[in-house]
């Protein structure tokens, strides 16, 4: 089978055409670096996106938070209400873990609060 | 008196300021008006920035993290929660802030990094009144992202900017429903990774070629008509649609913040709605240089900090009193290629010049002419007026050179 994919790695959005069997992908076309290439395979096979949103702190602020690596696509709504049940301590600094374990990733503050 | 004042802390101001510091330039003082530096960074929490400039994905709020840390660790001066009211052509700028009260200062060199705004509903003439729950995107993304507000449960958002595509999704992922996204031209002016991952993703709807033609709702928004539109974007009729939403978001656009460059007296250009620069960034009035989206709207923020990184330089050799070449070539463009900058070439060095094209063309090639000589000629697969093209030009090339002419042909 035949599937259309706009790249989501960086700003130049290539068109990919990849080539499948099943599940199996049997060939990409379309992508200008190595990178398309292994984004059409997981899209076809194992679909990932990094989910960004903000978490409540303890003041009443809020921090931005994102998953440090790509979590399932169909986790998405899953992770947002993950996120939006959690209250963080603060101070917080960028990278510091907010929740440790959200479906395979990790949520970690993008900003700093209260340094 | 300082050595080189910066309008503005966001990442062109920023990056211009350690561009100055790096060469040579300590007396630096940053005006920003926010009570953070990073600007728009800090409510763009979304992912997607560095990867031209750092080779990573980042989100909005670590981009100008990675500036404001360098900017603190050089010690450059800032003062935050500071407007600049006035800005003259012999750089006396005019500011006020609650510890200060007014106050002024005569700054050697000036550059201008304010950075733009969004289109508002007044400049659309959409039909109705003037009902609670209709913002420009950016708004509702400061709504969302910094003061943790959801302006409405049911969105339609007129425009396919990038702006407007990320909304869709935030919107969507903080439990609203995006019913659809209306977009005047019958083409994006959003990243087509953005119209994947923020539309296709959630399965909302692009209509290309519709726009919103009335707005419906006395106190609070109700609803909204939209319709396709012709060839000349006028509506028809036949096509009209009631939807009924509470929250309409604009994303119509960017434009330039020029008041303090239009009260000094610096020249704009009416194609960017920012000034006039030479390939230093340096605007009609000697000291005063502009960068960022104050100068030309830009779609990465990469390319801000690069367009600061010339101008902060250029700002530094200025100061300690390099003198210009006696050169001026102008550049001209045949309209299919709507802008350059820069728009004047000053100096005899290698200079790249970055260009908008006005509709989608396929398999073209840009031509620069000077007179009846071709200097350079590239051929690009597909232009797109959401995508910022450039072309270096090498010092040679420009030697001679009058008056260039940056034209599109097809091929």
């Amino acid at each position: 089978m035949e599937r259309k994919l706009t790249c989501i790695i960086c700003p130049l959005g290539c068109a990919l055409t990849v080539e499948t069997e099943g599940k199996k992908v049997i060939s990409v076309t379309g992508n200008t670096c190595p990178r398309g290439g292994k984004y059409a395979e997981s899209e076809c096979t194992d679909p990932k996106r990094t989910v960004t949103s903000t978490v409540k702190c303890i003041d009443g602020s809020l921090v931005s938070v994102k998953t440090d690596t790509p979590i399932p696509k169909e986790k998405m709504t899953e992770c947002m209400s993950l996120i939006n049940k959690t209250v963080a301590t603060l101070p917080i600094a960028i990278g510091d873990v907010i929740i440790e374990d959200a479906f395979g990733s990790r949520i970690v503050a993008t900003q700093n609060r209260g340094l | 008196m300082k050595d080189l004042v910066i309008i503005g802390g966001g990442p062109a101001g920023m990056s211009a300021a350690i561009a100055a510091y790096e060469n040579g330039i300590q007396d630096i003082l940053i005006l920003e008006r926010d009570e953070h530096l990073g600007g728009i960074l800090q409510q763009c929490i979304h992912n997607g920035f560095g990867l031209h400039k750092f080779g990573e994905e980042l989100t909005g709020p670590e981009y100008a993290w990675k500036y404001e840390k360098k900017v603190r660790e050089l010690g450059i001066e800032c003062k935050l929660n500071t407007m600049v009211l006035d800005l003259s052509d012999d750089k006396i700028i005019t500011a006020t802030n609650s510890e200060d009260g007014i106050f002024q200062i005569q700054a050697k060199a000036v550059i201008l990094a304010m950075g733009c705004r969004e289109r508002a509903k007044g400049a659309l003439n959409i039909a109705g009144s003037r009902p609670a729950g209709i913002y420009s995107a950016g708004t509702a993304q400061k709504f969302v992202n910094m003061k943790g507000y959801l302006p409405g449960k049911n969105v339609v958002i007129l425009g396919s900017g990038d702006i407007g595509l990320i909304m869709a999704r935030r919107m969507t992922l903080e439990g609203a429903k995006v019913h659809v996204v209306c977009e005047l031209m019958p083409y994006s002016g959003g990243l087509a990774r953005n119209i994947e991952q923020c539309l296709n993703d959630f399965n909302i709807p692009l209509k290309l070629s519709h726009t919103v033609v009335e707005t419906h709702g006395k106190d609070r928004l109700e609803g909204v008509t939209i319709a396709q539109v012709d060839e000349k974007r006028k509506p028809i009729a036949e096509t009209r649609e009631y939807i009924p939403c509470d929250t309409l978001l604009l994303s119509v656009g960017l434009i330039p913040e020029n008041e303090l460059s239009k009260s000094a007296n610096v020249a704009i250009c009416n194609t960017t709605n920012g000034a006039v620069v030479d390939q230093d960034r340096q605007t009609s009035i000697t000291g005063i240089f502009a960068c960022g989206n104050v100068l030309h709207v830009h779609d990465l923020v990469d390319f801000v900090s690069q367009e600061a990184e010339i101008a902060g330089k250029a700002a530094a050799e200025y100061i300690v009193g390099r003198q210009n070449e006696n050169l001026k070539i102008t550049v001209k463009t045949d309209g299919k290629i709507r802008y350059t900058v820069p728009q004047i070439i000053t100096k005899k060095k290698d200079v790249t010049v970055y260009f908008r094209v006005s509709d989608v063309y396929k398999n073209v090639k840009i031509n620069i002419t000077d007179g009846n000589t071709t200097l350079l000629s590239k051929k690009r697969p597909k232009v797109a007026p959401g995508e910022m093209e450039s072309i270096t030009l090498k010092r040679e090339q420009l030697e001679n050179a009058k008056e260039l002419y940056f034209s599109l042909e097809a091929m």
